[in-house]
C-alpha cells in the first residue's frame, strides 16, 4: 500500500509503512488460568501508513480510542510499533546504533495535551526548558545555555525573567508555551503534537495555533498534528488523516476532506460539527457510537454506524485505495461509485 | 419578548471570603430567561459562567455566597430559601445536568434506582409507577433497550449514554428550567451532536427554559436563542444568538469570534487577543478587559461601563455609551 502523495516526489522526513501497535490487556495470568479466560488483545493501530515532507503538516483526526495518539507515541519512539517500520530521514528507527539513536532523536519532539501534567512541577522553567540541551549535549557551558533558554522563552512569546518560575505560575496557555519551548530547545525538525491546544480555551488556543504556525514558517518545522477538532486541523494542516478504530479511512489534501469528503465517517465528522457562521443550521446527527476495539466489528469497523453498508462491507475489509486527486479512501462504497458527492 | 421570564437574575454578585480577602467571582450579572426559551452562556475558563449557575441553583460550594442581588423564579424569590426549602426546588423546578456523567451518577446504584428515587422524591408515584415513567425516560432519551438497561449500573454506560442517563435523571420530574454545564465537553463530536440534538428536541416538545454554559461557541450556536457573553465576573455582551454572532459589539466578543477557527473559510492567522483574563485577585479598576482591549479610551480604566444598547444586543462598553461620546471626543470606531 502507497501514500497517493509518494507521487510528488519530495523526499519524506517521516514515514510510516504499515505500522500497527497491539497491547496486550489479558486479565493477570492466574486468573487466565483459573477462570480460563483467554488472552486479550488490543489492537490500537493497525495497518496504518503515510509520509510527511519536509515542512509540511499532517494532521490525525479521530475520536477518543482511535489510536491518533497511539500512532504520535511510536512515532517520537514512546511506543515500540509491534509491526511496520518507521523510517526518520531515510533511517529505520527500530534498527538504530547506540549512538544514532540520540542524534537521530534530537530531531525529533513531542508536545504533549495536558501543559499541566507535562511540566515538571519541581522544576524551575529554566531547568525544564534547557534539559533536552543538557541530554543531547547541544551546550555544556552553564552560561550559554542560560542565554539560549531565555532566547528560547522570548521566541514563544514568555519573557527571559519567566526562566525563574515553576510551571504553577502560569496559566495554561503560558504552559504550553513552555512546553513548545522545551520541544524547540534541541532544534528539532519533526514536532508531534498531541492535541496541544484541546486544553485551553479558545482565546488562548488561536494564540498557541498562530505561534506554532510562525515557529513553523521560521524554522521550517515539519508537523504531525493531533486533534479531535476538525476547525483546527482545517486552520492548521496540509493533509489530513481521518482515523476509526485503529486505521485510517482517509487520508487526503486538506481541500479535498473538507470541500469533498469521500469516507462516510469523514463526511459523518464533518456533519457532526457546530458551525458558528450558520445559526440555526441543523445537524444530522448519526446514530451509534465507535464500537469497543476489543471487539471490532467484521469487515469495515465502520459498517454498523454506516448508511450505505451492504453484505460486502459486513464481511470484507476496504483497503485504502486512491479515491479521487491525491486522496485514499478505504471504503467499499467509494471504491464501487455506490456514494454520489 | 413576550412572555413574562421564567428565571429571573438580577444585580447577582457572588464572593468568596478567603484569608486574603473577599473575591468577587460574579459581580452585577443580570439575564433572565423566559419559558421554553435557551439562554447560553459563554466564556473561558474562570469567567464565571460555571458559578452563576451554581449560584442559581443553590449549589455553591462553601464559602462561597450570594452577596446581593436576587434569583426569581416565576416571581418567587429562590435565593433565600432555606436549604430543605431549596431541595424541593431543585429537581423538581430546576434540573441540572453536569459536565462529567460519571461522575454525576451514583456508582453504586443502578441507574434504575436512581430514576426512580428522584422521581418519588418529588411526583407522588408508587415504584411501580414511577419505574415505569423511568423506562418512558430512558427510552426518550434513546437508549436502547431500555427495560433491560435500567438495571444496569453506571459503569455500564458509554460516555454518550452515561449523559443520557442524566439527561433522564434531570428531566425526571418535569422541571420548568434546565441549567446544563458544560454537557457535551466530555464527549467526542459525533456523540456531542446526538446530545444537543436530544437536549434541544426533549426541551422544546415540553416547553422547559434552558441555561446552557459552554465554552463552545459553535454549541451555542445551534442550540442556543439568547447568549450571555461572560468576561471576568461580567455580563460582557447579551443578545440574540444571530445578533452576537454576526454582528458582535464588545471587543472581547469581536476578538472571541475572530479567535476561533472555522471550516468555511482560509486565514493565514488567527486573530488573537493578547494577554488573558485577569485573575479574580487582580481585576482592574474601570473595564475589566480595558487592559487587553485595542479599542480601549481612557474612561476605560476609570470607570466600570453598565449594560446599554449596542445594535441589538446590550453590550457593557463605553464604546456604545452615549454618554462616554462626550466626554472622549477621539475614537469614535465602533467594534466589528
Amino acid at each position: 500500500m502507497s501514500d497517493a502523495s509518494a507521487s510528488d516526489g519530495a523526499p519524506a522526513l517521516v514515514q510510516a509503512e504499515s505500522i500497527g501497535k497491539v497491547f496486550d490487556v489479558s486479565a493477570p495470568w492466574l486468573n487466565r488460568v483459573l477462570e480460563r479466560k483467554p488472552q486479550q488483545l488490543l489492537h490500537a493501530v493497525d495497518d496504518v501508513s503515510f509520509r510527511i515532507s519536509r515542512g509540511e503538516t499532517l494532521a490525525l483526526v479521530g475520536e477518543s480510542g482511535c489510536g491518533k495518539s497511539t500512532v504520535a507515541r511510536m512515532l517520537v519512539g514512546l511506543h515500540r510499533p509491534s509491526r511496520g517500520v518507521i523510517r526518520f530521514d531515510g533511517h529505520d528507527l527500530a534498527g538504530l546504533s547506540r549512538s544514532d539513536g540520540p542524534r537521530l532523536r534530537r530531531r525529533m519532539q513531542m508536545i504533549f495535551q495536558d501543559p499541566y501534567a507535562s511540566l515538571n512541577p519541581r522544576w524551575k522553567v529554566a531547568d525544564i526548558v534547557a534539559e533536552p540541551i543538557r541530554v543531547h549535549r547541544l551546550l555544556t557551558e552553564q552560561g550559554a545555555v542560560r542565554t539560549r533558554v531565555e532566547e528560547l522563552l522570548r521566541h514563544v512569546g514568555l519573557a527571559a525573567a519567566d526562566a525563574e518560575k515553576f510551571p504553577h505560575q502560569f496559566s495554561g496557555g503560558q504552559r504550553q508555551r513552555v512546553s513548545i519551548a522545551r520541544a524547540l530547545a534541541s532544534a528539532p525538525e519533526f514536532l508531534v503534537c498531541d492535541e496541544p491546544t484541546s486544553a485551553l480555551d479558545v482565546s488562548v488556543q488561536a494564540q498557541v495555533l498562530n505561534l506554532m504556525r510562525d515557529l513553523q514558517r521560521e524554522n521550517r518545522l515539519t508537523y504531525l498534528f493531533i486533534s479531535h477538532n476538525l476547525a483546527v486541523v482545517h486552520h492548521v494542516s496540509d493533509r489530513v488523516g481521518v482515523m476509526y478504530l485503529g486505521r485510517i479511512v482517509e487520508l487526503a489534501p486538506k481541500q479535498a476532506i473538507f470541500e469533498r469528503p469521500r469516507h462516510p465517517y469523514t463526511r459523518m465528522l464533518l456533519d457532526a460539527i457546530p458551525d458558528i457562521k450558520m445559526t440555526g443550521k441543523s445537524r444530522t446527527p448519526v446514530g451509534g457510537e465507535v464500537p469497543n476495539p476489543l471487539n471490532p466489528p467484521t469487515g469495515c469497523a465502520f459498517h454498523p454506524r454506516c448508511p450505505h453498508a451492504d453484505a460486502r462491507c459486513r464481511s470484507e475489509r476496504p483497503e485504502l485505495k486512491p479515491a479521487g486527486p491525491g486522496s485514499l479512501a478505504a471504503c467499499h462504497a467509494v471504491q464501487e461509485g455506490r456514494l454520489s458527492d | 419578548m413576550s412572555k413574562s421570564p421564567l428565571l429571573e437574575v438580577s444585580r447577582l454578585r457572588v464572593e468568596f471570603p478567603t484569608r486574603r480577602g473577599v473575591l468577587t467571582a460574579i459581580d452585577d450579572v443580570s439575564f433572565s430567561i423566559a419559558p421554553g426559551e435557551v439562554l447560553g452562556v459563554v466564556g473561558e475558563s474562570g469567567a464565571g459562567k460555571s458559578i452563576t449557575g451554581a449560584a442559581i441553583i443553590g449549589l455553591l460550594e462553601p464559602p462561597g455566597r450570594i452577596a446581593a442581588g436576587e434569583v426569581k423564579l416565576n416571581g418567587l424569590r429562590i435565593d433565600n430559601l432555606p436549604p430543605e426549602e431549596m431541595r424541593k426546588v431543585r429537581g423538581r423546578e430546576i434540573g441540572a445536568i453536569f459536565q462529567d456523567p460519571l461522575t454525576s451518577l451514583n456508582p453504586l446504584y443502578t441507574i434504575g434506582r436512581q430514576l426512580v428515587e428522584t422521581i418519588r422524591a418529588h411526583l407522588n408515584m408508587s415504584a411501580a409507577q414511577a419505574r415505569a415513567r423511568a423506562v418512558a425516560l430512558l427510552q426518550s432519551t434513546g437508549i436502547p433497550a431500555a427495560e433491560t438497561r435500567i438495571d444496569h449500573y453506571p459503569h455500564q454506560f458509554s460516555g454518550g449514554m452515561r449523559q443520557r442517563v442524566v439527561i433522564a435523571l434531570a428531566l425526571a420530574a418535569e422541571p420548568r428550567l434546565v441549567i446544563a454545564d458544560e454537557p457535551t465537553t466530555a464527549l467526542d463530536v459525533s456523540i456531542q451532536a446526538q446530545i444537543i440534538a436530544l437536549l434541544r428536541g426533549l426541551c422544546h416538545s415540553k416547553g422547559t427554559a434552558v441555561m446552557l454554559v459552554t465554552h463552545d461557541m459553535g454549541v451555542i450556536a445551534e442550540t442556543a436563542d439568547r447568549v450571555a457573553v461572560m468576561y471576568a465576573g461580567r455580563i460582557a455582551e447579551i443578545g440574540a444568538v444571530a445578533e452576537v454572532i454576526h454582528r458582535p459589539q464588545h471587543p472581547y466578543t469581536v476578538g472571541l469570534m475572530g479567535s476561533i477557527p472555522s471550516i468555511g473559510e482560509q486565514r493565514e492567522r488567527l486573530e488573537q487577543i493578547d494577554g488573558a483574563m485577569p485573575r479574580l485577585t487582580a481585576i482592574p479598576q474601570g473595564c475589566a478587559f480595558g487592559p487587553r482591549c485595542p479599542k480601549a479610551m481612557p474612561i476605560c480604566r476609570e470607570q466600570r461601563p453598565e449594560p446599554v444598547p449596542a445594535g441589538g444586543s446590550l453590550a457593557a462598553c463605553w464604546l456604545h455609551d452615549a454618554s462616554a461620546r462626550g466626554q472622549s471626543a477621539s475614537n469614535r470606531t465602533v467594534a466589528q
